[in-house]
């Protein structure tokens, strides 16, 4: 490839995530996204906000939900939060090993998040017979966590997907954009988690 | 290359090369060549209506397929024809307009194309497979849960798939003007058009999520047994309304404010003028879509919302008149003192104004909620939304296709056709939509497939069916009109109409590297500058080099292919569970694509500055 030269640089730029076009267009475009994934959250947030207390008979929020379990996976998500950060931190300095490990221990904490997540989930269904299928509540709730679910379940696989290609080749200014891009990705995740930590669990417990 | 381009290829060769591209240009032509194609059913649907329609108590089309009608020509002439004949125009000439040699994202730019493509055979495919969706294309809940068959999955899965589509599109747009304008081109000196086209992706970006969220909750009800809109379980049906809208109305903006940026640009070219008030068209255009997102409620002033919800809504949708009356006034003023030339082109954007200010008059009739009381589910409903989409989109589009398309055919359309294809449709779209104004006031609700002798609507109802025979008879003469120019037409120059704009510097059709150098660009209307000072042609802002250009991938269309198998699977499950793997393998087509597309590098190719020297200027 003719421009294998231009991407593997004798220095690294400050900021190889926006060092070409494409990694620009990279960054700008996943913002984009974002702002639409934003509509797409908020639409979920409305739909639960109106069918939270549609119960049907069944359990309600104040039943069902426990603050330990739901403080423990925000602790998870919001640490591999900023693990990320500190993995973003070694790609500016060109630390490729590094940005690695903390990049291995976000996925951990994610993983961690989903067990947790997985583990809720079977408690209500196994333990208080509520599912998807039980009440608007049901429909509403078991929707929008699964959609931030779901969006973790991408981000961990991206993730991977990305630290396995590139194990052997470190940085460029290629894959930089990439591993930036799922950063933004995985802060956008962890801001819902922290209003679906507000609005369903902490409201849910005092409404 | 144009050194390939003119030696004769084989059809299969043409066809991959379509599958495969990522060329801004090409994928426009198939977006038009698609967009046309669903234009040409829902105009057969339309139609269809129009024959039960011609006389009282008619029983050409039995009520259940007259259902399936009026919905499959909503939801195709919205979703399949309108809007990707305007993405196809935004493809074509955006790029252009702005001095890029390409878009942000290619290769998206090729999957939004092909999701919108399967999304809208899937739709489509409703036909043969048991019956299209009959719950109206606003699909309101709990008729959509209660309609029988599988009309409504395939609404709900082809929307899904082609929305996504249209969303990939938006963003890629937005990152196009965003990082790749030419040197010089300051977001103060876009084109009209490149402005409508990145603030109707803004539109995009944040309606159609809410539409997905719509179709996934409907989807869950009606596949997977949820109870969102079922209100024995405590469910809320006005939930998907408020979806539905919040999506709906952006929507209406999203098809009207590319046409309206095309006619700036038509207006100023053919009136050999600046555009007058560019700066207030630009905020008037970015109000429009900024009170877009507040008005979607004034679709539900029957609902019950309540006095103050409905005043609010009635408020700020007449709000959007004066942003709209900015546009028509600068518009006449641009014209005003203009060395005006009247074609094809200028004829659509003159007969526009008029038209599509009766359709923004009966707007603001409908935006006042009480008298919205009168006019709810009426056909003055019908003819006002015909009145704006016809009179402003369609009447765009055909604007544009005649504008545009020496640049992206290399032929002029010929131009007694285009003016007789113009004036049978303008008295065909009158003949068809004025009357039912009065047709809805003196009571005919819409939606219904008879209606009774004698009740004053019998002649209302035949004229109206005259029109839109003539309305076909324009669209078979514009179709002839292009068959004949690409058989025989004149081929076009570089610039015929005398542009103003970048995209008139360019070879007609365009090199696929669009410009061999990009252009300095200095100041609004740059070719025109140029011109204005003698010189006539841009000043390069590069040397002569290298040229970046991405690869062509057939990814985009397997994996568009994935989502259409794993959307039949989701459709027949219900029936019987071994469709799910339908539902699998598609998933894991279409995964499987996107991992590739991850994994595998693509560092796109160079076209060398010698091969650039070797071509002629």
């Amino acid at each position: 490839m003719s421009q294998d030269h231009s991407l593997n640089p004798e220095t690294m730029p400050a900021e190889p995530e926006k060092a070409t076009l494409e990694g620009k267009n990279k960054f700008f475009g996943l913002w984009f996204f974002l702002g639409g994934e934003t509509v797409l959250f908020a639409s979920l947030f409305g739909t639960y906000l109106a069918l939270k207390n549609s119960t049907a008979g069944g359990p309600t929020s104040n039943d069902l939900f426990g603050l330990e379990l739901v403080f423990l996976m925000t602790i998870l998500l919001l640490t591999s939060s900023l693990t990320s950060v500190y993995a973003m931190y070694h790609m500016k300095n060109n630390e490729f090993k590094k940005m690695q490990l903390w990049l291995g221990i976000t996925a951990l904490l994610g993983l961690g998040f989903l067990a947790c997540e997985i583990y809720e989930f079977a408690h209500y269904i196994t333990d208080y017979g509520f599912t998807f299928r039980s009440s608007a509540f049901g429909s509403a709730f078991y929707t929008l966590v699964s959609f931030h679910g779901g969006h973790v379940i991408f981000g961990l696989s991206w993730l991977i997907a990305l630290m396995v290609r590139n194990a052997k080749r470190g940085l460029n200014l290629y894959n930089a954009p990439k591993f930036n891009t799922f950063s933004l990705y995985w802060h956008f995740i962890d801001v819902v988690w922290v209003f679906i930590f507000t609005v369903v669990y902490l409201m849910g417990k005092v409404v | 290359m144009s050194i390939a381009a003119t030696q004769k290829r084989g059809f299969g060769t043409v066809l991959w090369d379509y599958l495969t591209t990522v060329d801004h240009k090409k994928i426009a032509h198939l977006y038009l060549f698609g967009g046309g194609f669903f234009f040409l059913l829902g105009g057969l649907e339309a139609l269809f209506i129009r024959i039960q329609l011609i006389t009282p108590e008619n029983d050409f089309l039995s009520a259940g397929l007259y259902n399936e009608m009026i919905t499959m020509h909503g939801t195709t002439m919205i979703f399949l024809a309108a809007m990707p004949l305007l993405l196809g125009l935004m493809n074509a000439v955006m790029p252009l307009q702005i001095g890029a040699r390409d878009v942000a994202f290619p290769f998206l730019n090729s999957l939004g194309l092909w999701l919108f493509m399967f999304g809208g055979i899937l739709l489509n495919l409703s036909w043969f497979l048991g019956g299209a969706p009959d719950s109206g294309w606003t699909s309101y809940a709990p008729l959509s849960i209660q309609s029988p068959g599988h009309g409504v999955d395939f609404y709900v899965l082809g929307l899904q798939i082609a929305g996504a589509g249209t969303l990939i599109g938006g963003i890629n747009f937005l990152a196009t003007v965003v990082t790749m304008r030419a040197p010089g081109m300051t977001y103060m000196r876009m084109p009209l058009f490149t402005w409508a086209t990145f603030i109707t992706s803004v539109l995009i970006l944040f309606a159609f999520p809410a539409l997905t969220v719509g179709l996934f909750l409907l989807m869950f009800d009606r596949m997977f047994g949820s109870a969102f809109f079922d209100v024995a379980l405590g469910g809320n049906t006005i939930i998907w309304q408020h979806l539905f809208w919040i999506f709906g109305h952006p929507e209406v903006y999203i098809l009207i404010l590319p046409a309206f940026g095309l006619f700036s640009d038509i207006f100023s070219t053919f009136s050999r003028k600046r555009l007058f008030g560019y700066t207030a068209m630009v905020f008037a255009t970015m109000l429009i879509a900024f009170l877009g997102f507040m008005v979607w409620a004034h679709h539900m002033f029957t609902v019950g919302l309540g006095p103050v919800a409905n005043s609010i809504f009635a408020i700020a949708t007449m709000a959007i008149a004066v942003p709209t009356g900015i546009k028509i006034f600068n518009w006449l003023a641009t014209m005003w003192g203009g060395s005006i030339k009247i074609n094809s082109a200028m004829l659509w954007s003159l007969g526009f104004i008029p038209t599509f200010t009766i359709g923004g008059m009966t707007g603001v009739m409908l935006g006042s909620s009480v008298a919205d009381y009168q006019y709810h589910d009426t056909y003055f409903v019908v003819a006002h939304f015909h009145y704006v989409i016809v009179g402003g989109t369609v009447f765009g589009i055909l604007a544009g296709l005649h504008y545009w398309w020496p640049k992206m055919f290399g032929r002029i359309l010929h131009e007694g056709m285009g003016k007789f294809t113009f004036w049978v449709f303008m008295i065909g779209f009158h003949l068809t939509f004025f009357i039912q104004h009065f047709l809805g006031l003196m009571g005919m609700p819409r939606r219904y497939w008879v209606f009774l002798e004698d009740q004053g609507l019998d002649l209302g109802n035949l004229i109206s069916t005259i029109g839109a025979f003539l309305m076909a008879i324009a669209v078979i003469v514009f179709l002839y009109n292009v068959v004949h120019t690409a058989i025989k037409g004149d081929k076009a120059p570089a610039d015929p109409y005398d542009g103003r704009t970048l995209e008139w510097t360019t070879a007609s059709p365009p090199a696929h590297y669009n410009f061999k150098q990009l252009p300095l660009v200095r100041g609004l209307d740059p070719l025109w500058i140029e011109k204005t000072e003698g010189k006539g042609k841009m000043t390069p802002a590069e040397p002569l080099g290298d040229i970046h250009m991405p690869n062509g991938s057939i990814l985009p269309f397997i994996m568009s292919l994935g989502f259409f198998i794993a959307g039949i699977g989701f459709i027949f499950q219900v029936d019987h569970s071994a469709w799910l793997i339908a539902v699998y393998v598609g998933m894991a087509i279409a995964i499987g694509c996107m991992l590739i597309r991850s994994l595998k590098d693509d560092h796109g190719h160079h076209i060398h500055k010698e091969e650039l020297e070797r071509e002629a200027d």
